[in-house]
C-alpha cells in the first residue's frame, strides 16, 4: 500500500477573502421579504445569505433565497425595451429606445385618460409597491386596477379584516414562543417562508403540539404531531363541528367575547323587515346590548355593564332583539354540525374531531399563559397580569382557493373568538400596523368616472354595505373584473383572473390597454392558460383589430406573458433598483410592533433596464397626472428613490415610516427626511418600532397600544376594536338580495347573494361539487407550493430548477392500485373544461380521494429562455389547463368561479378524473415553442459560476 | 491507496448534527451549501445543462424526501444526505493518489483538487453517495464542512459554521466537536438518541441524525357523545352573570 506524504497536497486556505464589501437589503425571492446580505467580491456576488439583525428571518435563507445569485444572471432576463413586429403571441418584436417606449405608451394612455380613463385595465402581478400602482391609476381616473390578490388570498383578508381587524400570514402570525397547541390550516409552502419554518422549529423544540390540516402531508404536515387528510373545501365544516363541540361542552370564554367581542350586541328579531338582522342602535348609532341589573337597553361598550349573551328581549320602540351569542349558540348547537354528521364529508373520523375539539378546550382554559405584565384596556381598567389561551391557528391558501373560503376563514376566526384566542400570550397574534377598525374603510373610488379626473379615492377599498358597491343603476358592475359588484361585494383586491376574459368580451365594457405587470397571465396565472393566450392574440373579425387594442407589459424576464404584448417594459432584477416594503402597503411588521424596508440596488445593471416603478413614476409625470408633476407641470419625483423619500400620501405620512421628520428622529408621522434612504440602508434596510411590554398583547383594547398606533398614523382613532363574531356589513348585503333599500342585486344574483352573505360564518359545498358534472369526476385537484420554488420564477433558475424541472400528479396508492394505475404510469386528468396528460406518483399520505401536483413547474416550450425540450416543457404540466375562470352559464349568463363574496379564484374546487393513458413520455398539452425573444443570449449549457476572484488559478 | 492519519489525542471530530423532527425538507441547507462552495474551497460547482435537457450539476448536499412505514406509522420523511466525515472512510483508504484526505487536526475529510485524477475510485467506496464528480473540471469533489467559512477570520465569528447550519430556517442543523462529549452537538446527540447512519459497514460516520421525537399528546379527554341540549344550553347562559 503506497501512501502519499501530506507535505505534497495544496494547503488549504481556510480564511479566503470573502468578500470587498457586503452590502444588505431585502430578498424578492418570494413574497416574503427577507432581510438578506448580499457579499461582493470584485463586483461580481460571491455570496447572499440571511441578514441575523433582520427581524423577519434573522439571519436564516430558505433555498430560494439562497438561489438569488442565479436568479440575478437568469439568461431570462430581459434586455431592452420591446415593440412587437409580428402577430400577437408569435414571441416577434424589435429592441426600442425607452424613450420610444415610454412615448408610445403615454400616447395611447393620454388618449384614453382624455376620453374615458376606464378604458385602462392596470392590473399587476405579485406586486409589493400597490401603494404606488393604486395612486397610479387612482390619479389616472381608472377603477380598473388590482393586483394578484384576488387570485390568491383576498378570502383570508377579507374574512380577517371583517371579523377580527386582521388576517392570517400578512396581518397576523401565531405566537411561536408561547403557543401550546398550532392549528395549521392549508397552507403552501412556498411562503410566509422563513417565519413559518422559524417558528415550526421553535414549536418542535418545545414540545408543542402541531396539528396540520391538509389533505397533502408533504412539507410542514410532515412533522406535524398530527396530520388531518382532510378532503379539499370541507375546512369550514370541520372547524365548524369544533365548533359545535366547544359550545355543547361551554368551553367558551363568554367573559371574553362581551368584553372584547360582539357577543352581547342585541341582533334586531324582525323576519321580513328592513332592519332585520341589524345590530339595535341607541339614538347616537352605537350599538345596544341588554343590562341584566336595569332591565333595559345601553349602549353595548358600557364598561362592567352586566350584559346578557342570550335570551330575547324587547326593546322599548317594541321590535323583538336577541343577543349575537344567541344566534351563535342556536345555530352551531345543531345536529347538523356535529362530529358524526360531518366527519364523512371531511374524511375526518367524529371521534377525532371529538378530542381535537378537547384538546383545543383542554389547552384553552386548563394550560393558560399568565405573564407578570400589567396593562391598561381601552376602558381605562388596569390589569395585573396578560392572561391567554395558548391556542394559535394559521390558515392560508388550501382554505382561501375555494369559492366557500371567505366563509370557511371566517369560520375560523369564530373558533378563535370563542375561546379568546387572539391577541393573548399563546394565540394567534397581530402583526403591527394591524389591528385596524372593523373593516378598515375607506371605501373603494370608482363610482364616477371623467375624463381626465382623478378617482376620488383609491380604486380598492372596504364597502360596508350595498351603497358602497361599485354597481351602476340596474345593480350592473362599474369595473372590467366586476370586483365590488354584486358577483363580489367585498371584492377587495379585485379579480384580476377576470380581467382578461371580461376585456376580450367587452363585458360589462371594452378597454383599450391592458397594462400588465409581474403577472404570468398567459400561463400559469390564469385558470386555463389556453383560453388567456388566445383571448389575448384574438382579432375581432369584423374589424381585423385585436379585442383588446394594446397591451403592455412590464417584467424583468422571458416569462410565456412577454409573447403577448404589443410594448415590453423591461424591469430590474431585485438586486438592482430601490423598493419599498411600506406600511401603505404590506409591511414587514410583526407582532412585536410596525416595521418597514427597502431594497437598494446593489449591483448596477448591465443591460438597458429599469425599475418598473420608475417607469410608472416617468409614465405618469409625462401623463402629467396630479401628484406626479408639480405646479408647473414638471416630474415631481426625480425617480423612484426620491418619491419614496419625499412622496406624501397624507401630511407626514409617506411609503416608509422610519426615519422621518428633518432630523430623522420621527416616527409614522413626520416631515419627509431627505436623508431618509441612508438611514435605511445604515439601519440594514429595514425599519422597526419595539413596541414596549405593556402593548404587546390584546392590541385591538390595549389603551396604550392603540394610543401609540393612532400617533404613529397608523389608526385613525384610539376606540377600541371590537371583533364581529357577527358581521353587519354581510347583513346589509342580504337585505338587499331580500328586497330592501335603494341598491339591490339583479334578481338572477339575489338567491346567491343572500345566501353566501349569511352575517354568521356557513359551510356550503364548493360551487363545483354542485355541478351537474361533478358526478363523472371523483377527485378533487389542488396544487402545493414546492418550498424551493416561488410560482414561475424558479425553472429559470439554474440551481433551482435541479431540485425540480418536472412534476408529477400525485395520488393515493390504495386508490390507483384500485384504478390498475401504477407508479411512473402516464394517465389523462380530465375535468369539464380540459384534459392535460401527466405522470403518476403513488403515495399514502395524501386525501384518498385527492390528486395534487407541485404548482407551475410546468413550462410552455421555449420561454424562460429554457430550452425547447426542458423538461419543464416535455413532461412538466399545468393544472391550470383543467380548470375555468368560468363556471358553466346559468340562464344565459357567465359565472365567474369564484367566492361568491370575495370573488377569489377557486382553484382548489377542481375536480377530475384520472384515466390512464398510453404511455409516450411527454405532455399534452404541448403549446408550440415560443422563439427566443430579440437580445435574449443563447443561454449556457455550461454553467462554472465562481465569484471567488480565485476561479482562474484554480481550473485545471 | 491512501493513509489515514494517526488520531492525535483530543483531536477534535468536526461534524453535524441534523434533526430529522424538525427538517421540513426546504432545500435551504442545499442551496445555501451550493451557493457558498460555487466560490468556495472547490469552486466552481459546475451545472451541466443549466437551462437544457438534463440539467444536472455539483451539490455537496441533497434532500430526499420519501413516505417510509406502513399506514398509520407512514410518515413522510425529508432526508438531507452530504458528506460524514467519517473517521475511517473508505473513500479515502481507495484513493490510489493521496488526492483524497481526512484532517488530522479537525477529523475533515477533503479532496485535493491538484492531485485529483478522476478516477472515481472514492465515488464507489463510499456507501453514503456522498462524493460528487465534477464532469467539467474531471476532479471529484465533496462536502468540506465549509473548512473555507469555520475557520475564516474575514467573517464575523457568528458566521464561522457550515453555511447549511446557518441558513437552516427550522434550525434542524447544528456543528460542532462530536469528540468531545460536553459540546452541545455532543449532549444534544445523547438527549435526543441521535443515531449514526448504516454504523454497521464500519467506516464511522461522525455526522448524527436526531430521530422524529414521538409525537405531542396532550392529556384531554373528549366528552362522550350526545345529543347537544340546546334549549338546556341557552338557559345556562341565560343566567350566567358576564361582565362588560
Amino acid at each position: 500500500m503506497s501512501s502519499s506524504k501530506p507535505g505534497a497536497r495544496t494547503r488549504v486556505d481556510t480564511s479566503p477573502p470573502v468578500s470587498d464589501e457586503v452590502k444588505k437589503t431585502t430578498c424578492y425571492m418570494c413574497a416574503c421579504r427577507c432581510g438578506i446580505r448580499v457579499h461582493l467580491k470584485d463586483g461580481k456576488i460571491r455570496y447572499i445569505d440571511g441578514n441575523p439583525d433582520h427581524p423577519v428571518n434573522k439571519g436564516v435563507l430558505c433555498g430560494k433565497g439562497s438561489a438569488g445569485i442565479m436568479q440575478h444572471h437568469s439568461p431570462a432576463r430581459l434586455r431592452k425595451p420591446l415593440l412587437r413586429t409580428g402577430e400577437r403571441g408569435a414571441g416577434e418584436f424589435k429592441e426600442i429606445e425607452w424613450e420610444e417606449a415610454l412615448s408610445l405608451a403615454t400616447r395611447w394612455l393620454s388618449d384614453i385618460r382624455g376620453t374615458d380613463p376606464r378604458k385602462l385595465a392596470f392590473f399587476t402581478g405579485r406586486d409589493q409597491s400597490q401603494s404606488l400602482t393604486g395612486w397610479f391609476a387612482k390619479q389616472f381616473g381608472t377603477p380598473n386596477f388590482a393586483a394578484h390578490g384576488g387570485f390568491c388570498s383576498v378570502n383570508m383578508a377579507a374574512a380577517g379584516l371583517y371579523s377580527i381587524g386582521g388576517a392570517f400570514w400578512e396581518f397576523g402570525e401565531p405566537d411561536w414562543d408561547e403557543t401550546k397547541y398550532f392549528l395549521m390550516f392549508g397552507v403552501a409552502e412556498d411562503h410566509d417562508s422563513n417565519p413559518i419554518k422559524i417558528g415550526l422549529g421553535k414549536l418542535k423544540a418545545r414540545g408543542a403540539k402541531f396539528v396540520s390540516v391538509n389533505p397533502v402531508r408533504t412539507g410542514y404536515s410532515a412533522i406535524a404531531d398530527e396530520w388531518i387528510g382532510i378532503a379539499p373545501g370541507t375546512d369550514g365544516l370541520f372547524v365548524l363541528a369544533l365548533v359545535h363541540e366547544l359550545l355543547r361542552n361551554d368551553k367558551v370564554d363568554l367573559d371574553w367575547m362581551v368584553r372584547y367581542a360582539n357577543a352581547h350586541w342585541l341582533v334586531i328579531d324582525a323576519p321580513g323587515a328592513a332592519d332585520d338582522g341589524l345590530f339595535a342602535r341607541g339614538e347616537d348609532g352605537k350599538p345596544l346590548a341588554w343590562d341584566r341589573d336595569a332591565k333595559a337597553p345601553r349602549d353595548a361598550s358600557t364598561p362592567g355593564m352586566n350584559v346578557a349573551v342570550a335570551g330575547d328581549v324587547m326593546l322599548p320602540d317594541g321590535r323583538k332583539a336577541r343577543p349575537a351569542f344567541d344566534a351563535i349558540a342556536r345555530r352551531y348547537l345543531d345536529a347538523s354540525y356535529a362530529p358524526d354528521a360531518v366527519a364523512e364529508r371531511c374524511g375526518v373520523p367524529a371521534g377525532d374531531i371529538r378530542r381535537i375539539a378537547a384538546e383545543i378546550a383542554e389547552v384553552a382554559f386548563e394550560r393558560r399563559i399568565v405573564i407578570d405584565q400589567p396593562w391598561t384596556d381601552s376602558s381605562g381598567r388596569r390589569h395585573e397580569k396578560m392572561e391567554g389561551a395558548p391556542v394559535a391557528m394559521h390558515a392560508m391558501r388550501g382554505v382561501s382557493a375555494h369559492s366557500n373560503g371567505f366563509q370557511t376563514c371566517r369560520a375560523i376566526h369564530l373558533l378563535q373568538m370563542l375561546i379568546g384566542a387572539i391577541d393573548a400570550p399563546g394565540s394567534w397574534r397581530y402583526k403591527s400596523p394591524y389591528p385596524k377598525p372593523i373593516p378598515p374603510g375607506p371605501f373603494p373610488g370608482g363610482k364616477t368616472t371623467a375624463p381626465d379626473t382623478p378617482l376620488p379615492a383609491m380604486p380598492l377599498g372596504f364597502p360596508q354595505g350595498p351603497d358602497d358597491l361599485l354597481v351602476d343603476a340596474k345593480g350592473d358592475p362599474l369595473r372590467i373584473d366586476k370586483a365590488f359588484s354584486w358577483e363580489a361585494p367585498l371584492a377587495l383586491h379585485g379579480l384580476m383572473h377576470m380581467a382578461i376574459a371580461n376585456a376580450h368580451a367587452g363585458d360589462p365594457y371594452r378597454v383599450d390597454t391592458l397594462f400588465l405587470y409581474m403577472a404570468n397571465m398567459a400561463w400559469n396565472s390564469s385558470m386555463n392558460p389556453g383560453e388567456a393566450s388566445r383571448m389575448l392574440a384574438d382579432k375581432d373579425p369584423a374589424t381585423g383589430d385585436y379585442r383588446i387594442p394594446h397591451v403592455i407589459y412590464c417584467d424583468a424576464y422571458a416569462s410565456e406573458t412577454v409573447a403577448y404584448a404589443d410594448l415590453v417594459l423591461p424591469d430590474t432584477t431585485y438586486l438592482e433598483r430601490w423598493d419599498c416594503v411600506s406600511l401603505l402597503d404590506r409591511p414587514i411588521g410583526s407582532a412585536h410592533g410596525p416595521a418597514d424596508a427597502i431594497r437598494q440596488p446593489v449591483v448596477k445593471p448591465d443591460r438597458d433596464v429599469r425599475s418598473f416603478q420608475e417607469t410608472l413614476i416617468a409614465i405618469g409625470a409625462r401623463l402629467g397626472l396630479p401628484g406626479f408633476v408639480d405646479a408647473e407641470g414638471k416630474p415631481k419625483y426625480r425617480d423612484y428613490a426620491d418619491y419614496l423619500a419625499n412622496h406624501e400620501r397624507a401630511p407626514g405620512i409617506g411609503p416608509l415610516a422610519g426615519f422621518r421628520g428633518e432630523d430623522g428622529t420621527a416616527i409614522g408621522r413626520g416631515a419627509p427626511n431627505p436623508r431618509q434612504l441612508d438611514a435605511y440602508v445604515a439601519n440594514g434596510c429595514f425599519w422597526q418600532h419595539h413596541l414596549p411590554p405593556e402593548q404587546l398583547y390584546f392590541k385591538f383594547a390595549n389603551r396604550d397600544y392603540l394610543e401609540g398606533a393612532k400617533a404613529m398614523g397608523l389608526i385613525p382613532d384610539a376606540s377600541q376594536i371590537v371583533m364581529q363574531l357577527y358581521s353587519e356589513p354581510l347583513q346589509r348585503f342580504r337585505l338587499a338580495a331580500r328586497g330592501h333599500g335603494a341598491v339591490q342585486p339583479p334578481d338572477r344574483l339575489r338567491a346567491r347573494v343572500d345566501a353566501a352573505c349569511d352575517p354568521l360564518p356557513i359551510w356550503y359545498p364548493p360551487v363545483e361539487d354542485g355541478l351537474a358534472s361533478a358526478a363523472a369526476h371523483p377527485f378533487h385537484a389542488i396544487t402545493q407550493r414546492p418550498m424551493a420554488m416561488y410560482h414561475s420564477w424558479g425553472s429559470q433558475n439554474a440551481w433551482l430548477r435541479q431540485i425540480f424541472s418536472r412534476n408529477f400528479l400525485f395520488m393515493a396508492r390504495a386508490k390507483a392500485a384500485s384504478m390498475d394505475v401504477a407508479d411512473h404510469d402516464w394517465v389523462w386528468v380530465e375535468s369539464r373544461v380540459g384534459r392535460v396528460k401527466c405522470r403518476v406518483r403513488l403515495m399514502d399520505g395524501v386525501n384518498p380521494d385527492t390528486v395534487w401536483t407541485w404548482n407551475a413547474i410546468g413550462k410552455r416550450s421555449g420561454a424562460w429562455n429554457l430550452a425547447p425540450d426542458a423538461p419543464e416543457s416535455k413532461e412538466g404540466f399545468l393544472l391550470n389547463h383543467v380548470l375555468s375562470e368560468f363556471l358553466p352559464d346559468e340562464a344565459g349568463q357567465r359565472r365567474s368561479n369564484s367566492d361568491p363574496v370575495t370573488g377569489q379564484a377557486a382553484w382548489f374546487d377542481a375536480r377530475v378524473r384520472v384515466t390512464k393513458a398510453d404511455q409516450a413520455a411527454e405532455t399534452s398539452p404541448r403549446p408550440s415553442t415560443l422563439k427566443r425573444y430579440v437580445g435574449l443570449p443563447e443561454p449556457p449549457r455550461i454553467l462554472r459560476y465562481d465569484a471567488s476572484g480565485a476561479g482562474k488559478e484554480k481550473a485545471r | 491507496m491512501t493513509s489515514l492519519p494517526d488520531r492525535i489525542p483530543g483531536a477534535r471530530k468536526l461534524g453535524l448534527v441534523i434533526d430529522l423532527d424538525t427538517c421540513v425538507g426546504c432545500h435551504a441547507c442545499a442551496v445555501n451549501c451550493k451557493e457558498w462552495n460555487a466560490s468556495g474551497h472547490s469552486a466552481p460547482l459546475t451545472d451541466r445543462d443549466a437551462y437544457h435537457e438534463a440539467p444536472d450539476g455539483v451539490w455537496f448536499n441533497r434532500i430526499h424526501s420519501y413516505e417510509a412505514g406502513e399506514g398509520d406509522n407512514c410518515r413522510t420523511v425529508h432526508f438531507p444526505r452530504s458528506c460524514l466525515h467519517c473517521e475511517t472512510p473508505a473513500c479515502v483508504t481507495v484513493c490510489p493518489t493521496g488526492a483524497s484526505y481526512k484532517r488530522a487536526e479537525d477529523g475533515i475529510v477533503l479532496v485535493d483538487a491538484s492531485m485529483c485524477i478522476g478516477c472515481k475510485l472514492c465515488s464507489w467506496a463510499c456507501p453514503y453517495g456522498a462524493r460528487e464528480f465534477d464532469v467539467d473540471q474531471g476532479v471529484m469533489k465533496k462536502c468540506t464542512l465549509c473548512v473555507d467559512r469555520i475557520y475564516n477570520e474575514n467573517l464575523p465569528e457568528r458566521d464561522r459554521v457550515p453555511a447549511c447550519v446557518a441558513t437552516c430556517p427550522t434550525h434542524a442543523r447544528h456543528f460542532g466537536d462530536l469528540g468531545d462529549p460536553e459540546s452541545d452537538v455532543s449532549k444534544l446527540v445523547a438527549a435526543r438518541g441521535g443515531f449514526a447512519l448504516m454504523p454497521e459497514l464500519g467506516y464511522a460516520p461522525v455526522n448524527r441524525y436526531l430521530p422524529p421525537r414521538k409525537p405531542a399528546k396532550t392529556s384531554a379527554t373528549p366528552a362522550p357523545k350526545a345529543a347537544p341540549d340546546v334549549a338546556g344550553a341557552l338557559l345556562r347562559w341565560i343566567d350566567r352573570a358576564l361582565s362588560r
